[in-house]
């Protein structure tokens, strides 16, 4: 519900913290709901700190639906 | 932005307008209720109802945490922050929601209080650390997306031993008021509102799994589709949904696999229970004493609770008398049949929860609808003269 | 006839100075500050005869006169600061007239303890983009106020331009038919500002668009006299503009979302703040409304001048006893771009 945005991991920083991207900005987010995070990983970002591990490999498996469904209308 | 944009690809939003188009029975109706005040966004800023076919009618849910907080909640934020020691610390969605006589925290701001926006719970303990002269509070709303960062907040006051720090607490939760909403006799008795089907919230759902909405699914025959923010995310949402009701299903559905899981985000889920607990009951404005919807702060963190810390007053106050947000969250009513709405309830004057944010049914519909209520007129433009560009594609002559 | 520059006994300590009450109060203080920081950088005739006024004569026509105040927090910001902001700001809404900008003047109302070296900074920033602009302070005015009653330095000025003849720009003449274009990209200013404003901790490489925008207006003037319409989106960005021109006209709007530019950045920024690029500011922009037939050749124009590279041409206006603005979102649905109650406010839901 709540605005939250997919947003690249670049760097882990100190005391739980991280740098993430997006669109070619950067902010320092909180990993305090996450576990195992690393740079590299898309984590959906709410309020200053990452919720949640995003998984590309759903992603891709939703997107290909996508085209799927619109392809047989 | 990776995992954004192929998400708002208007192309494949056409293919999957085609295909609901193609399911839809054209010889029945069907009611979809958005939960979520961020899909109520999405399809409003979008325009995505003009992709649906008639027949398939958006419902708004009451799933916006800052227009069902109630008036005295807001009433009570502005005394905490009158108090010559008090800085209160709030996301910028609430600066403008009217209290009582139309005060609200940004007015309070101009009088003279220290009432600042921060972007997160990790702005107000950085403040409350940078001035221990302050009596920092943080004014914590919204569901269980926002929830476990306000839990992660307390405990690093606890850690930290910040004697000035505290949260005025305010968080709800989204399967009591779903609950409310099919409890309530317009839905479940009378059958005069219909419901065929939920749009899951998709950040909430990334907290609490997906599993929670098996009962109502159950319970109450409903299917639930868990969508994500994003336009392609909400048609395909609609697709599953339709699909469900033409085959007498109700399953919950999981259109957000890339953020959510059935069991969702247990560390989240852990902070949170050690940090809050349930109240009896809350208000929601719009929907009055809702049982088991609201959290308030564990008796191991009351130290950090403001409502412990001050005697901060707690006064039930009722809305404007013709104000029908009530039966707009209910999906009862739509905003166009609201007497105030338009003429006294605007955004830059709301009168209730409905208007009050960006999210809300009344909000948006002003913001990004109302032209329809305008009438059939189409914008009509003269015929381009010779050797001029053309006009955008698909436009009425 | 320039006068000799007055000598003080000890300049002005710019690196560790600060302004005191002495520096308004209209004695030698004060005229050692005009002297060594105002009429030293910006170096024109007019200022450096060093009256109150400035005296000058002008060819006939229609005159334009406008007059802007900065009050921007913070000061200084990446691409810009207050001083540069207020001559490409002033500059502009002379330009958007379509007049050639002929001066400017310039009041400083300073606050008591604030640094001369940031002082320093700021006038030095602001007379070079007055030399890059062409157009000169040619009078100005210096007051100081108590700690705590100013946020540092507040300016106010004044501009004042020609129009050629032949042009006649006004937010009240866009018609039914009349092409809507923009200059660049939408709301590059206003995150800049942003990145660095207390409280909003991201970080990004985006610059303010902040410039003086008359040699890009002059551009589309010489090709299309008959243009209708020019503003620059400010505050409130380009939906709060487009709808005062849309009531100013009484006309209605449609603009197409994948057609308005927007840099990356400003999108992340704006996604991350929970904002709408349509309502962000912008200080180096215009929007440009001209008849349909001449919409090509403007656009080629702004498109061969530095400041307009990223121009589009984003909508159409056309009768709407409403004036709504309306915009056709990239998934093919429509909505209306309305005017914001207030500043918009970063949401988090």
């Amino acid at each position: 519900m709540c605005l939250a945005l997919p947003a690249l991991v670049t760097e882990l920083l100190p005391d739980d913290m991280a740098r993430i991207e997006l669109g070619g900005v950067r902010q320092q987010v909180s990993l305090a709901l996450v576990s195992d995070v690393v740079p590299g990983d898309y984590v959906i970002v709410h309020v200053g700190y990452a919720l949640t591990r995003l998984d590309p490999d759903e992603a891709a498996k939703t997107l290909a639906l996508f085209e799927e469904m619109g392809q047989l209308a | 932005m990776k995992y954004v944009d192929e998400f708002r690809d208007g192309g494949v939003a056409k293919g999957l307008a085609r295909a609901v188009a193609a399911e839809a029975d054209p010889a029945r109706a069907y009611h979809l209720m958005e939960f979520c005040g961020g899909h109520t966004h999405a399809i409003s800023r979008y325009g995505l109802e003009d992709l649906l076919p008639a027949n398939i009618r958006m419902v708004h849910g009451p799933g916006c945490p800052v227009c069902v907080l109630p008036v005295g909640r807001i009433d009570a934020a502005i005394w905490l922050a009158r108090r010559p020691e008090v800085t209160l610390c709030t996301y910028g969605d609430l600066m403008r929601v009217p209290g009582s006589k139309s005060m609200s925290l940004i007015k309070a701001k101009a009088e003279g209080c220290d009432v600042r926006m921060v972007h997160s719970t990790l702005d107000a303990l950085k403040l409350a650390q940078a001035r221990p002269d302050r009596q920092v509070v943080f004014f914590a709303i919204g569901f269980e997306t926002t929830t476990p960062p306000t839990a992660v907040a307390l405990k690093q006051a606890r850690a930290l031993g910040l004697a000035n720090f505290s949260v005025f607490c305010n968080h709800v939760l989204t399967p009591s008021a779903i609950a409310h909403i099919l409890d309530s006799p317009e839905v479940r008795l009378l059958g005069t509102v219909k419901l065929d089907g939920f749009i899951g919230p998709a950040h909430v759902s990334t907290v609490i799994g997906s599993a929670p909405y098996e009962y109502f699914a159950e319970e109450y025959a409903k299917p639930v589709v868990i969508a994500g923010f994003e336009p392609l995310d909400v048609m395909q949402a609609i697709l599953m949904l339709v699909r469900q009701v033409n085959q007498g299903r109700h399953q919950v559905e999981n259109e957000f696999s890339r953020a959510v899981t059935r069991d969702g985000n247990a560390k989240a889920k852990a902070l949170v229970a050690e940090v809050f607990e349930l109240r009896k009951a809350f208000e929601w404005r719009g929907l009055g004493l809702v049982p088991y919807s609201g959290l308030r702060i564990k008796q191991p963190f009351a130290a950090w609770d403001a409502e412990r810390r001050w005697p901060v007053p707690d006064d039930s106050v009722a809305d404007h008398k013709a104000c029908e947000c009530g039966a707009i969250l209910r999906g009862v009513k739509k905003p166009v049949d609201c007497k105030l709405f338009g003429t006294v309830c605007t955004p830059e004057n709301p009168m209730g929860s409905c208007m009050v944010s960006a999210e809300g049914a009344c909000a948006a519909h002003w913001t990004y609808g109302r032209f329809r209520d305008a009438g059939t007129q189409s914008l009509t433009l003269p015929s381009p003269g010779a050797g001029s560009a053309p006009l955008l594609p698909g436009y009425p002559p | 006839m320039t006068l000799p520059r007055r000598a003080h006994p000890r300049p002005l300590d710019i690196r560790h100075g600060r302004v005191d009450l002495s520096h308004g109060g209209g004695g030698r203080a004060m005229a050692q500050l005009v002297d060594e920081l105002f009429v030293a950088a910006f170096d024109n005739e007019a200022l450096n005869q060093r009256n109150d006024q400035a005296a000058f004569d002008v060819a006939g026509g229609r005159m334009v006169m406008t007059t802007d105040g900065y009050v921007i927090h913070p000061l200084f910001f990446p691409g810009g600061d207050i001083g540069s902001l207020a001559v490409h700001g002033t500059v502009n809404d002379v330009a958007m007239a379509g007049a050639v900008p002929l001066s400017l003047s310039a009041g400083f109302i300073i606050e008591e303890g604030f640094p001369l070296a940031d002082l320093k900074r700021i006038v030095d920033s602001m007379a070079q983009a007055s030399k890059e602009a062409g157009v000169p302070v040619v009078t100005g005015d210096t007051k100081v106020v108590e700690r705590g009653k100013g946020d540092g330095v507040f300016i106010t000025t004044a501009g004042i331009g020609m129009v050629p003849p032949g042009v006649s720009i006004s937010g009240d003449r866009a018609r039914p038919g009349d092409a809507i274009l923009v200059s660049g990209t939408m709301g590059d200013h206003g995150v800049a500002v942003m990145s660095r404003r207390e409280g909003l901790e991201f970080e990004t490489d985006l610059l303010s668009d902040s410039a003086a925008l008359h040699g890009l207006v002059a551009a589309m003037v010489a090709v299309a006299p008959g243009i209708r319409v020019l503003r620059d989106p400010t505050r409130g960005g380009l939906a709060a503009t487009l709808n005062e021109i849309a009531v100013q006209s009484a006309t209605g709007m449609v603009i197409r979302e994948s057609a308005v530019p927007v840099k990356d950045a400003v999108r992340g920024a704006c996604e991350l703040l929970g904002l709408d690029p349509l309502y962000v500011a912008n200080e180096g922009k215009l929007i440009c409304i001209c008849a349909e037939p001449d919409a090509d050749a403007v656009l080629a124009a702004m498109r061969a001048h530095p400041l307009g590279r990223d121009a589009a041409r984003i909508g159409h206006c056309g009768a709407d006893d409403h004036h709504f603005v309306r915009m056709e979102t990239a998934m093919g649905g429509m909505r209306v771009v309305d005017w914001l109650a207030g500043e918009q406010l970063p949401r988090i839901c």
